[in-house]
């Protein structure tokens, strides 16, 4: 196979990856198993990071391949992997204007800039805090656009196609519900969307080389890596056929040198060489590869070791205050509810990269991502919300498909135990109360029966019966709050628990099974 | 053409006079079916699906109910995230049954959804009712958004005056209805009439405004042409949805009727519940929907 070859062969690779990502994340009908979605999502390098550092599980280990890829072969993630990478190589395809060679050329690297944004997310980081990290990181990002902009146009499509088949009595297709809107979300999402693509038009790219901290990362791996692309002065004449079609602007045909910490590895170039003056060039690992001195191994080395400390201090944070619900509301809740599966709101707003994937994945739609909830660090990370659905007592897609492990796997018999907050009940809110009818919607759709119907002694001697919550075996599924019929406040609502606790089982009596058939109708 | 316009020209006329044609399509239906041998038949013994087919029977076949090339909706209980033995929904075998009846007597197509309380596609599958409709040859159709709930007025209601409603109901020549009998924390039993909540969008306003009022309120809106009760697993507490199978009896029973009063008060009787203290079956008795009295009635009563 000649090196010619290996643009299609990236192109072919990054085409799958992103689609097959692009659509768990569009998956309307909820198609996608969770261990394929886990397949897919093996190699993405921030979650599965965050995820082999949470758990230090074999399982959670794509990072780990994703930098042993690049110690032999450079950035290869960030052309084939990365569905951002992808995604601004398709905007820049779709933008490119024809018949010209290239538009691309050598451009100074943003230094400064890199380390810093660099610096910054991992000194966050180490303080306990993955805000800048979340929003930087490139699976996230994408996964936000997916979610928060490019599912709502789809979905509308969707609901548009299938009002036009029921028209014709198809129901092959069905309508399906509008995602609660998050605001905050979508305008974060637009905030990336928006300068990724007119950078990936203008300097093909400069976001992965320049903002991306997973780049830098690899960047700075690749400085290592046993194989590169390189130049043959003796074959090159200067034509910059290859410079033009280089999106990383990392080829300096003057000086004939390729910078490989920002090689993205599309493998452009080889195609565009007409004398393949290009070629792969084997370093031997502990060689210096010329006399300059790196200053950015050095800042790697530092940074890995404050990467790592910080990480080690995840588990232990100060105490954080949790920011209840605006006061506004006389629902008064001390706690926003985080998904089952998180433990605990501090361990979950920490390794939460807020992908938005478990919120695409959400049968119920009862997951919306955050606005002030968890705190304005906490922004976007999802939470339950009982106001639109509640979360059903047998699904555990959340916890199968989070990428970071900031869900851990919950079987549906752990995840029935899992107390993620609790039910409480305002009487003076209660229909029963108020209009002595009975209601009862409440208790309908507890699971545990925790919430139990009792009866309610009143004036007018009616047979009434009033919810009663037995917070033990209360798991927090939000059943009652969602059902709760009152305006505008409902009279039962869940308070999140900030670290999940276990329920009790549901009180389960044994009933008399014998049925005599043959007994008359009792009519 | 907007969905509005089409609305219109399939029930032929304006939104609300929309619902008045649909109630004159069910007086229509009830109109169609010759008086039956009996007004209710009692079946205990045998499998869901062998029930319902000496029910039936004994009130003439199923071709008294669906003419040749009618569109017919078959609506049991699909709201729980539950599997059939639960006795959460309407037994699949039952279900199916109905269905293949309705197709062999010539139903043009038979449709089945249910507006659910657990996540719909969830509650579809895992009832197994979604399978069973396909492999009986029906077809099973969404109720989770409320872009196919039309408003109609419901012109008998006191507390319940207007209503949206699945637009399959209102453009169905032939409604069936297939509850299964239950406890229920909120209305004490669940049976025909209470079923037919599922087949409105906003539940909400029912249990805000007197439950067992808009339970018979909607009753007045159209009777179905037949309400076939599932009493094979049944869920004697903590109902609806139920907490295992220590909650389920099984009762191996079915109740058929033309009248849907009267195959509650049956259905109640059964459960061991008078049907005078079930409120919204007492309030629709009074409203003249149908017969409470089941001394009444010739009921014809089969053991298998």
């Amino acid at each position: 196979m000649g090196l010619h070859h290996l643009k299609p062969l990236r192109v072919g690779v990054s085409v799958v990856m992103f689609s097959l990502i692009a659509f768990l994340f569009l998956d309307l009908r909820h198609i996608a198993a969770p261990s394929v979605t886990r397949g897919v999502l093996f190699l993405q390098f921030v979650p599965s990071l965050l995820r082999f550092l949470g758990t230090a599980a074999f399982g959670a280990a794509g990072c780990i391949g994703v930098v042993m890829l690049t110690v032999f072969f450079g950035r290869v993630y960030c052309s084939t992997v990365c569905p951002l990478g992808t995604l601004q190589d398709v905007i820049s395809f779709v933008t490119r204007k024809k018949g010209k060679g290239g538009r691309f050329k050598w451009s100074n690297p943003h230094h400064a800039l890199r380390y810093s944004i660099f610096t910054l997310t991992v000194l966050l980081l180490t303080a306990g805090s993955g805000f800048v990290l979340n929003l930087l990181d490139p699976f996230s990002g994408f996964g936000r656009i997916f979610s928060n902009l490019v599912r709502p146009v789809v979905l509308a499509f969707n609901n548009l196609a299938a009002i036009g088949l029921e028209r014709l009595d198809v129901h092959t297709l069905y309508q399906v519900r509008w995602a609660v809107i998050a605001p905050a979300s979508a305008a974060v999402a637009m905030l990336t969307l928006v300068p990724v693509a007119w950078l990936s038009v203008k300097r093909g790219r400069l976001y992965c080389n320049t903002v991306c901290p997973v780049g830098t990362l690899l960047g700075l791996v690749s400085k290592i890596s046993l194989f590169r692309i390189g130049i043959d002065p003796s074959l090159c004449r200067g034509c910059r056929l290859c410079e033009r079609v280089c999106k990383a602007g990392c080829i300096d045909i003057r000086e004939k040198t390729i910078d490989v910490s920002r090689c993205v590895a599309c493998y452009n170039c080889f195609t565009a060489c007409k004398k393949q003056a290009l070629r792969f060039e084997y370093r031997r690992p502990g060689r210096a590869s010329g006399a300059q001195p790196e200053p950015e191994r050095r800042r790697f080395m530092l940074n890995s070791v404050i990467w790592v400390a910080g990480i080690a201090g995840l588990g232990e944070q100060t105490e954080k205050i949790i920011q209840s619900r605006p006061t506004t509301i006389p629902v008064h809740a001390t706690s926003p509810v985080s998904p089952p599966g998180s433990v605990s709101i501090d361990r979950f707003t920490s390794t939460c990269t807020a992908c938005h994937l478990c919120v695409s994945a959400c049968p119920s739609q009862v997951l919306v991502p955050s606005f002030l909830e968890f705190g304005f660090l906490g922004m976007m990370q999802p939470r339950m919300n009982f106001q639109a659905a509640h979360c059903n007592y047998d699904c555990t897609i959340c916890t199968d498909v989070c990428p970071s492990g900031a869900l851990i796997p919950l079987n549906a018999e752990r995840k029935q135990l899992t107390q993620i907050g609790v039910a409480r009940f305002i009487k003076e809110n209660c229909v029963v109360h108020t209009d002595k009818t009975n209601c009862g919607a409440c208790s309908e759709h507890c699971p545990t029966k925790a919430v139990n119907m009792v009866p309610y002694p009143n004036p007018a001697n009616k047979a009434l019966v009033i919810p009663e919550v037995n917070p033990d075996c209360c798991i927090g599924c939000g059943g009652c709050e969602h059902a709760c019929p009152t305006k505008p406040f409902k009279a039962i609502y869940v308070d999140g628990n900030p670290v999940h606790r276990t329920a009790h089982k549901p009180v389960v009596e044994k009933i008399d099974r014998k049925v005599d058939y043959n007994e008359d109708f009792p009519f | 053409m907007d969905r509005r316009d089409f609305l219109k020209k399939t029930i032929g006329g304006g939104i609300v006079a929309g619902a008045t044609l649909a109630v004159g399509g069910y007086a229509k239906l009830v109109a169609a079916s010759p008086p039956a041998s009996c007004d209710l038949v009692a079946v205990k013994g045998a499998e869901p699906d062998v029930m319902f087919d000496r029910a039936i029977a004994s009130l003439g076949g199923m071709k008294k109910f669906v003419p040749r090339g009618s569109k017919v909706l078959v609506k049991p209980n699909i709201g729980w995230d539950v599997p059939p033995d639960r006795g959460g929904n309407t037994h699949p075998k039952l279900v199916a049954r109905i269905i293949e009846q309705c197709l062999n007597a010539g139903a043009k197509e038979v449709s089945v959804f249910d507006h659910t309380c657990d996540q719909w596609t969830q509650c579809y599958k895992n009832s197994g009712i979604e399978r069973a409709v396909k492999d009986a040859g029906g077809r099973i159709v969404s109720g989770d958004s409320e872009g196919y709930y039309q408003t109609v007025a419901v012109p008998k209601g006191t507390r319940l005056t207007e209503a949206k409603v699945h637009e399959l109901l209102l453009d169905a020549d032939v409604f069936i209805n297939v509850p299964v009998l239950k406890h229920h924390s909120s209305s004490t039993l669940t049976i025909g009439m209470k079923n037919l909540m599922g087949v409105v969008w906003d539940r909400w306003y029912w249990h805000r405004n007197d439950l067992h009022q808009c339970i018979a309120d909607f009753a007045s809106f159209g009777r179905p042409a037949l309400t076939v009760v599932d009493a094979y697993h049944v869920m004697k507490r903590n109902g609806p949805r139920g907490v295992s199978l220590e909650d389920v009896v099984p009762m191996k029973s079915q109740i058929v009727s033309t009248d849907f009063v009267a195959a509650d008060a049956a259905a109640a009787k059964l459960f061991g519940a008078e049907p005078e203290d079930i409120r919204h079956i007492q309030l629709a008795a009074r409203m003249n929907l149908g017969r409470m009295d089941l001394k009444a009635l010739s009921i014809d009563r089969i053991k298998l």
